[in-house]
C-alpha cells in the first residue's frame, strides 16, 4: 500500500532514534503525586476529598463538572496533603490535589472486573469510559466519552486510530503499539461499537516500520479494519490532516470530524478504553517518553498520572549538560516549562530536555515575504499576514485571514528565515479575537 | 529556585536565516561572474565589484545616518549590487554601476525601510533609473564577440542593409545584442521593407548553432546575463535548496516560450524561435534571480504562477512590439507593483472551506 499524506507541512529531523528501540519501563511510584483537576478540555473536575483523607489507588478523588468534563482518580494509595495551585504542564499554575504515597499500592477495589465487551451495549461501553476518566491522550485531551456520544443526526462510519506520532522525539505511542497491539485493536473495536462505525483504520507514519508490520499482521484477519501507512511529514498526526490522508474527506473549517462521519482517537486512548471496558481500570497511568540529547538515559516510561517531572528525570539518570529548556509534549507544539516539579497529566505524551543551545534568542527581523510559511501551512493560511495584522492590533483583519483556523502546529515558525514568532502572534490574535466575541 | 527558559512553541527551527539565504544567492551568482570574466575580461568583474561595494557602503551610510542597526552582513546589499552590475554592459563607464547601486539601495530599498519593505526589486529599479538617465551608455558597449562567432550573421546583416533594410542597423553591428538584431530584422520583415537576406539573418539567429552560443554565453549582452548555462547552474542550487520557488521561473519562461512561438515568428502565427527567446537577453537571469526575489513576489502558490505568467506576457510584448529590445526588467518591475493585488486575490481558501459550503 502506498503511503498517504496531506498538502503542506514540513520535514523536521525526528530525533526518535534516542528512544525508539527502548521498551516501556515502569517508573516506581513517586513519594508524592500531584493530580491536576484540569487535565482535559472542558470544566475542571470538582475535588471530593480533603487534606488529611486517606485514599486508595483508583479511588475517585474529583468528580466531573457537567458532561464535558472527566473524573480524576488517585493514581496511588496514600494521604491527601494539599489542594492548592501547582505548576501545570501548559505553563500556568492550576488547582491540583497533592497525595503522599504510603507505599502500600492498595487498590480501592480488587480484583478488577472481567468484562466481555462483545456482550455489552454501546451505552454501557461509553459509561465505562466516562467512569474511567479518559480523555484524548494525544495532546488536546478532549473527554473521550463525549467523542463517543455523537448526536443522532451525525452518523459515524469511520473510526481512525492515530498512531502517527509526528512530533519529533516522541516514541510513546510507537512503543505502546509494539507492546499492546491486540489491546489497541480491541479498543478500536470497542470505539467502533459505541459509534456504530463500519470501518476502522490505524494510521502510522512510515518511520515506524516495525509497528506497521506488526499491526498489518494482526489486522490480516479483520476485514473491517485497515492499516494506513502515512508519509513522513509534520503535522501528519493532526486530526484534520490525518482524516484527509486516510479518507480524502475534509473536515469543514471550524467544524468537527463527526460532521463528515469520522471519529479519531489516539492509540493510547484506545488502550485506555480497552483497560477501562474490560477491567474497569480508571486512567491513572500512561506511557510517556522522556527524551532529549542531553538526557543520560532517555526512556519510554509507564508513569502514574501526577508524577513530577523531576522523578522521571532522576529515573533517567539526569542530564549530561545544563538544561536550557524543559518541554512538556513534543518540540513542535509542546509547552516550555520553568519548573521541574510540574507533574505529568493524562495528556503528557512526552517530556523533553534540551540543552542551552536550544534557547533561541534570535531577534525577529522583517518579513521577507518568502512565502515559506504559506507553503508550510497545512491549513492553507497565510501566517505572515495574520501575524502582521495581529502586530497592528487589526484583529478583525486577522479573523478574516482565518486566524481562528490555525491549529498552532508551528510549521510556519519552524521554516521562517526571519525568525518571526508566528505561532506566538497567532496565539495572541486568537486570544484577542476571543475577547472581541465575548 | 532556578527557573528554566520558556517560550512559545515550536521549540525547533529549521536553521534557515536571512543571511544564509542571501549569501547562498551570492554564491549561486558566482558562476555567471566567471562566465563574464571568460567572455568579457577583467573589466566586467571590476564593474561588478564596484557595484557590490557601492551597494554595501550606501546601505551602511544610510543606516548609520538614520540610527538604525547596520545590516550589511546579511548579504542582501551584496545581492542588490551584484544583480545591478549584472544588468550593465560589460564595457560601461565605471561610474555607471556606482550611481546605479546608490539609487538601487537608497531609493529602491532603504527609503522604504530596508529589506522586506521595498515594493519593487531594488536592482531592477536601479537599472531602470540608469536606462532612463544614460540610455546611450546602457545600450552600447556590448562585447564585439558577435563578430567573431557570427561572421555569417554579420555578413547576412550587411547584405540586409544594402538591400534597403533599416539603415540604423549599420550602427548596431558593433554594438548589437542578438535581441536587438532579431527585433530590428523582424520589424523590417513584417513591415515589408526587408529583402531576402533579412530572412537569412533571422533564420541564422534562430539556428541551433547560434542558440548553442547563446546557451554558453558566446554572445553580446550584459555582464551577468550572458551565459545561460552558468546562470542555470546557480539557479539549480537555489531551487534544490528551496530558496527560490520553481513556480515563478517555470511559469515565466513557459509563458515567454509559448508566446514567442506564437507571435515571434516571421512566417505567421506559431513560427517563432522559442529557444532563441529563452536563452537570449536577460530572461534566465531575470526569471531565476530577479523575479524570484522574495520580497517583491507573491507569497501564495497560485499568485506566483500568475506573477510569472504576467511577467512572461509583458516580456514578449516588449520584445516584439516595444521600444526596447529587451523587456525582462520592465516586465518584472511592473509585476512587482501588482504583487499586493495578486496576493489578495489568490489567498487560498482555508483547509475544509469548500466542503463546508457544498456539503451541508
Amino acid at each position: 500500500m502506498r503511503a498517504k499524506t496531506f498538502k503542506g507541512g514540513i520535514h523536521p529531523h525526528d530525533h526518535k532514534y534516542l528512544t525508539k528501540d527502548k521498551p516501556i519501563e515502569k517508573l516506581p511510584a513517586p513519594d508524592f503525586v500531584t493530580v491536576h483537576l484540569s487535565q482535559h478540555i472542558g470544566a475542571p473536575a470538582n475535588p471530593i476529598v480533603k487534606p488529611g483523607d486517606e485514599v486508595k489507588k483508583g479511588q475517585i478523588i474529583a468528580e466531573p463538572k457537567g458532561f464535558v468534563s472527566i473524573p480524576m482518580h488517585s493514581p496511588i494509595s496514600g494521604k491527601v496533603k494539599k489542594i492548592a495551585n501547582f505548576p501545570h504542564p501548559t505553563g500556568s499554575t492550576q488547582m491540583a490535589l497533592q497525595i503522599e504515597n504510603d507505599g502500600k499500592d492498595e487498590w480501592q477495589k480488587e480484583p478488577l472486573e472481567q468484562n466481555d465487551y462483545t456482550k455489552m451495549k454501546p451505552k454501557q461501553i461509553v459509561e465505562k469510559v466516562k467512569k474511567a476518566g479518559i480523555c484524548g491522550m494525544g495532546g488536546a485531551g478532549f473527554p473521550t466519552h463525549v467523542k463517543l456520544s455523537p448526536p443522532d443526526d451525525k452518523p459515524i462510519d469511520t473510526v481512525i486510530l492515530n498512531g502517527v506520532e509526528c512530533e519529533p522525539y516522541l516514541t510513546a505511542d510507537h512503543r505502546l503499539m509494539l507492546a499492546q497491539a491486540d489491546e489497541i485493536i480491541a479498543g478500536l473495536k470497542m470505539i467502533m461499537k459505541t459509534v456504530s462505525a463500519k470501518r476502522g483504520m490505524i494510521g502510522i507514519e512510515i518511520n515506524k516500520p516495525d509497528a506497521i508490520k506488526l499491526m498489518k499482521e494482526k489486522l490480516k484477519s479483520e476485514k473491517d479494519l485497515t492499516l494506513v501507512p502515512l508519509k513522513l511529514r509534520y503535522p501528519q498526526g493532526a486530526e484534520k490532516q490525518l482524516i484527509y490522508a486516510a479518507t480524502k474527506r475534509k473536515v469543514p473549517a471550524g467544524g468537527l470530524p463527526m460532521e463528515i462521519g469520522v471519529v479519531v482517537q489516539n492509540v493510547g486512548t484506545a488502550y485506555a478504553v480497552y483497560e477501562a471496558v474490560t477491567s474497569g481500570k480508571p486512567l491513572i497511568d500512561r506511557i510517556t517518553t522522556l527524551s532529549g540529547e542531553i538526557v543520560k538515559n532517555p526512556r519510554n516510561l509507564k508513569v502514574p498520572v501526577g508524577t513530577p517531572i523531576s522523578d522521571m528525570l532522576d529515573f533517567c539518570e539526569g542530564t549530561k549538560e545544563p538544561i536550557g529548556k524543559l518541554i512538556s509534549g513534543g518540540p513542535m507544539m509542546g509547552f516550555a516549562l520553568s519548573d521541574m516539579e510540574t507533574p505529568v497529566t493524562k495528556t503528557s505524551s512526552g517530556t523533553l530536555f534540551m540543552g542551552e543551545d536550544a534557547v533561541d534568542e534570535t531577534p525577529e527581523s522583517a518579513c521577507l515575504r518568502c512565502g515559506r510559511c504559506v507553503d508550510a501551512c497545512p491549513m492553507n493560511l497565510t501566517p505572515t499576514f495574520i501575524a502582521e495584522a495581529v502586530k497592528h492590533e487589526a484583529y478583525e483583519e486577522a479573523r478574516k485571514l482565518n486566524c481562528m483556523d490555525c491549529m498552532e502546529c508551528g510549521s510556519c515558525a519552524y521554516v521562517c528565515p526571519s525568525h518571526i514568532n508566528l505561532v506566538q502572534w497567532i496565539k495572541l490574535g486568537k486570544l484577542e479575537i476571543g475577547k472581541l466575541d465575548n | 529556585m532556578k527557573l528554566l527558559n520558556v517560550s512559545t512553541s515550536p521549540h525547533l527551527h529549521e536553521g534557515v536565516n536571512v543571511p544564509r539565504v542571501m549569501w547562498t544567492v551570492v554564491a549561486t551568482l558566482i558562476p555567471a561572474l566567471i562566465a563574464a570574466f571568460i567572455f568579457f575580461g577583467w573589466y566586467s568583474v571590476f564593474l561588478t565589484i564596484l557595484g557590490i561595494i557601492t551597494a554595501v557602503v550606501t546601505e551602511a551610510v544610510i543606516q548609520l545616518a538614520t540610527k538604525r542597526e547596520v545590516t550589511i552582513s546579511d548579504g542582501s546589499a551584496v545581492v542588490t549590487g551584484m544583480l545591478l552590475a549584472y544588468n550593465i554592459p560589460p564595457t560601461a563607464p565605471w561610474w555607471l554601476p556606482v550611481v546605479g547601486a546608490i539609487f538601487a539601495v537608497g531609493i529602491g530599498k532603504q527609503i522604504f525601510g530596508g529589506l522586506g519593505y521595498n515594493p519593487v526589486n531594488p536592482a531592477l529599479l536601479g537599472r531602470a533609473f540608469l536606462m532612463a538617465s544614460w540610455p546611450v551608455q546602457m545600450t552600447t558597449g556590448w562585447s564585439t564577440k558577435l563578430y567573431e562567432i557570427g561572421t555569417s550573421t554579420v555578413s547576412g546583416l550587411k547584405t540586409h542593409i544594402i538591400e534597403g533594410g533599416n539603415q540604423m542597423l549599420g550602427n548596431l553591428i558593433t554594438s548589437a545584442t542578438p535581441l536587438n538584431l532579431a527585433q530590428q530584422v523582424r520589424g523590417d520583415i513584417v513591415s515589408g521593407t526587408a529583402g531576402e537576406s533579412a530572412h537569412t539573418v533571422f533564420n541564422q539567429l534562430s539556428s541551433l548553432s547560434f542558440i548553442e552560443n547563446l546557451f554558453w554565453g558566446n554572445i553580446g549582452g550584459c555582464i551577468g546575463e550572458v551565459s545561460a548555462a552558468a546562470l542555470l547552474l546557480g539557479a539549480a542550487v537555489l531551487v534544490y535548496k528551496h530558496y527560490i520557488e520553481w513556480r515563478i521561473p517555470i511559469s515565466y519562461i513557459g509563458t515567454v516560450a509559448f508566446l514567442s512561438w506564437m507571435l515571434g515568428g516571421i512566417e505567421g502565427l506559431f513560427s517563432g524561435p522559442i529557444l532563441f527567446h529563452i536563452f537570449s537577453g536577460g530572461l534566465i537571469l531575470g526569471a531565476f534571480f530577479m523575479a524570484t526575489d522574495m520580497v517583491t513576489s507573491p507569497v501564495t502558490r497560485k499568485g506566483r504562477v500568475i506573477f510569472g505568467m504576467g511577467a512572461g506576457l509583458l516580456t514578449v510584448v516588449i520584445r516584439i512590439w516595444g521600444g526596447y529590445p529587451e523587456g525582462v526588467s520592465y516586465s518584472i518591475l511592473l509585476m512587482n507593483l501588482a504583487v499586493p493585488l495578486i496576493d489578495k486575490m489568490t489567498n487560498a481558501k482555508v483547509f475544509g472551506f469548500q466542503k463546508a459550503k457544498s456539503k451541508s
